[in-house]
């Protein structure tokens, strides 16, 4: 029996094939960066794909064909499907559920590895064994944290952060004992290392991606996935160096380290450093937010109709929409709203905060389907200093990113977060169900201030219902 | 292929990784996480080589099992990017002709 490593593509075309294949890679993550090349260099990025995997088949010892393209075929129906089926709303849970399979096919290939090198008998060289435990630990990190975060998204898991007694001793504790674990599989590598120990290993690193992320709130989770998918990417540069593979090895790596910036560049745009969003569990703090809010305060309630009054005798209007926006699928009739808005003269902007919604970008990417010009989404520094010009600000389902404590209260756990200022509007109408607090846990003062009137429905039913009133005034 | 070459790899092709995401629009930042993410489907290379190597159920199952997710990361990574981007890259005029031209 020959090693995995022994397969490693000594040809010449192989290894020029593989260069291309990355090549690529490069290129289109770097034409991902601009607006008007992105689409081509996902494109780019694809056939580079498509080239690495083609090049694979092509390896001299390749057999059980039937697994393989049955394996090729099952995965591309499923994630061909998956991808056309799912609704706009639903795309962070789903590039959540990507990250996590990906991080399984690491774990899993390091797993088969580990059993291929005992099974040949000799020792192991810690060179493969190594980025073998490395990716087999990461991988499945990487696949459970991903699935809290998909079932946190897509609602099956509470989106809250979870607490549980002494979580963060009880995850060190595993951490140590994964590594402590590797440490003995490493030093076993001469005399057949124990393949229970590797599973049990595999179930700690399991135990361990869950608990990492139950304790984060939804609204961390863009960064979470970011950061997870960075993860998988190293993991899968260690799967490379154990396979002996160069094209894994760059394309893992470039996912490792852009996923970091992007990680970060992510945290930065909510102002949270990585080690906030993962040790402190926003929301954990609302300690202070929760008594204030204890207060019985007094809000204005408005109907529909005396929504459409204010907005149609504005002369300019800007909508912040959030979350809620998504959840209701409200993005076609809150267009509709605008539309009635601008028959009437009005002037009507969109404020997209950077994190509004579950993502960065979330919202660009659902009022673009819903047709909504370009140029009328405006970032938060552009619109910002226009907010004391502006009649009428419409909140539709957002409400940690327009949370004024964000400003004025250095104790509150969203303190220093960059926010879309609508309280600095004219008149503020916030489309909600209830008063309940965002993803951040805390209570929103925006909804007490004397410019403020709560119009109390979901998003979509209220959009619709201003139009149709704007309509027969 | 020793260490050390790998190795080396490894460190270049994290300054590359680093140095092409810089000043990312905030727009671009989750069809570009959604991108990469699909580029680390790579993986799906190590399950062929498994699979194609395996003799025995075990390995054929975990390697199927890895391939099928794989190519999921892969085509479900790719395909969803392209949605999004599909979604707000049409929208600028000046865009509209490059885009078609992309398309074909």
């Amino acid at each position: 029996m020959i090693s995995l490593g022994a397969l490693a593509p000594d040809g010449d075309l192989v290894q020029v094939l593989y260069i291309v294949a990355f090549s690529l890679f490069i290129i289109g993550i770097r034409r991902g960066t601009h607006p008007t090349t992105a689409k081509q260099g996902n494109m780019i990025a694809a056939v580079g794909m498509a080239v690495a995997v083609v090049t694979t088949l092509a390896l001299e010892g390749i057999g059980n064909w039937g697994l393989i393209i049955g394996g090729l075929a099952l995965g591309t129906v499923i994630g061909a499907v998956a991808s056309k089926r799912v609704q706009m709303t639903g795309i962070p849970q789903m590039v959540a559920l990507y990250n996590g399979v990906g991080g399984g096919a690491v774990a899993l290939i390091a797993w088969a590895e580990f059993r291929h090198e005992l099974a040949i008998g000799a020792e192991i060289p810690l060179d493969t064994f190594v980025p073998i435990l490395f990716s087999m630990v990461v991988g499945s990190v990487s696949f459970w944290g991903s699935g809290i975060a998909f079932g946190k998204l897509q609602g099956i898991i509470s989106g809250r952060p979870v607490k549980l007694p002494g979580q963060q001793f009880v995850n060190a504790l595993l951490l140590l004992g994964v590594i402590a674990a590797c440490i003995v599989l490493g030093s076993d590598h001469a005399s057949g290392p124990s393949q229970g120990l590797f599973i049990a290993v595999l179930v700690a690193a399991a135990a361990l991606g869950i608990l990492v992320v139950l304790p984060i709130g939804g609204a961390d989770m863009p960064v979470v996935i970011s950061l997870l998918n960075a993860f998988t990417g190293l993991s899968a540069a260690a799967a490379g160096i154990a396979l002996d593979n160069v094209v894994l090895i760059v394309a893992g790596t470039l996912v490792g380290s852009s996923g970091t910036i992007l990680t970060m560049e992510m945290a930065t745009a909510m102002n949270r450093s990585v080690g906030n969003v993962l040790f402190a569990g926003f929301g954990g703090a609302p300690a202070g937010g929760a008594a204030s809010g204890g207060e019985e305060r007094p809000v204005t309630s408005i109907g529909a109709q005396d929504a459409a009054i204010k907005l149609a005798y504005a002369d300019s209007v800007v909508i912040v929409p959030g979350y809620g926006m998504a959840v209701a699928q409200a993005q076609h009739a809150v267009k509709e709203m605008a539309g009635e808005l601008e028959k009437r003269g009005v002037n009507v902007n969109y404020a997209i905060h950077p994190v509004a919604g579950r993502m960065p970008g979330h919202m660009n990417v659902l009022l673009a389907e819903a047709d909504v010009p370009y140029e009328k989404l405006k970032e938060m520094d552009d619109i910002n200093p226009e907010m004391p010009r502006t009649d009428v600000a419409v909140v539709i389902g957002a409400n940690d990113v327009t949370n004024p404590a964000a400003k004025n209260d250095p104790d509150s756990p969203i303190a220093g977060m960059p926010i879309i200022e609508v309280s600095e509007a004219q008149q503020v109408i916030v489309i909600k169900r209830s008063l309940s607090p965002g993803f951040a846990g805390i209570d929103n003062d925006l909804f007490y201030e004397e410019n403020t009137s709560m119009l109390f429905s979901d998003a979509k039913q209220a959009a619709a219902d201003v139009a149709a009133e704007i309509n027969d005034l | 292929m020793d260490l050390t070459t790998e190795i080396t790899i490894f460190v270049l092709a994290a300054f590359v990784g680093f140095e092409v995401i810089s000043k990312v629009p905030t727009t671009l930042h989750t069809p570009l996480m959604s991108q990469t993410n699909a580029i680390h489907g790579i993986v799906v290379l190590g399950g062929l080589i498994v699979v194609g190597l395996s003799d025995n159920a075990l390995d054929n199952a975990i390697g199927f099992i890895a391939i099928v997710f794989g190519t999921i990361n892969v085509v479900g990574g790719f395909m969803v990017t392209d949605r999004m981007l599909g979604m707000f890259v049409r929208k600028p005029k000046k865009d509209s002709n490059a885009d078609s031209s992309e398309d074909s």
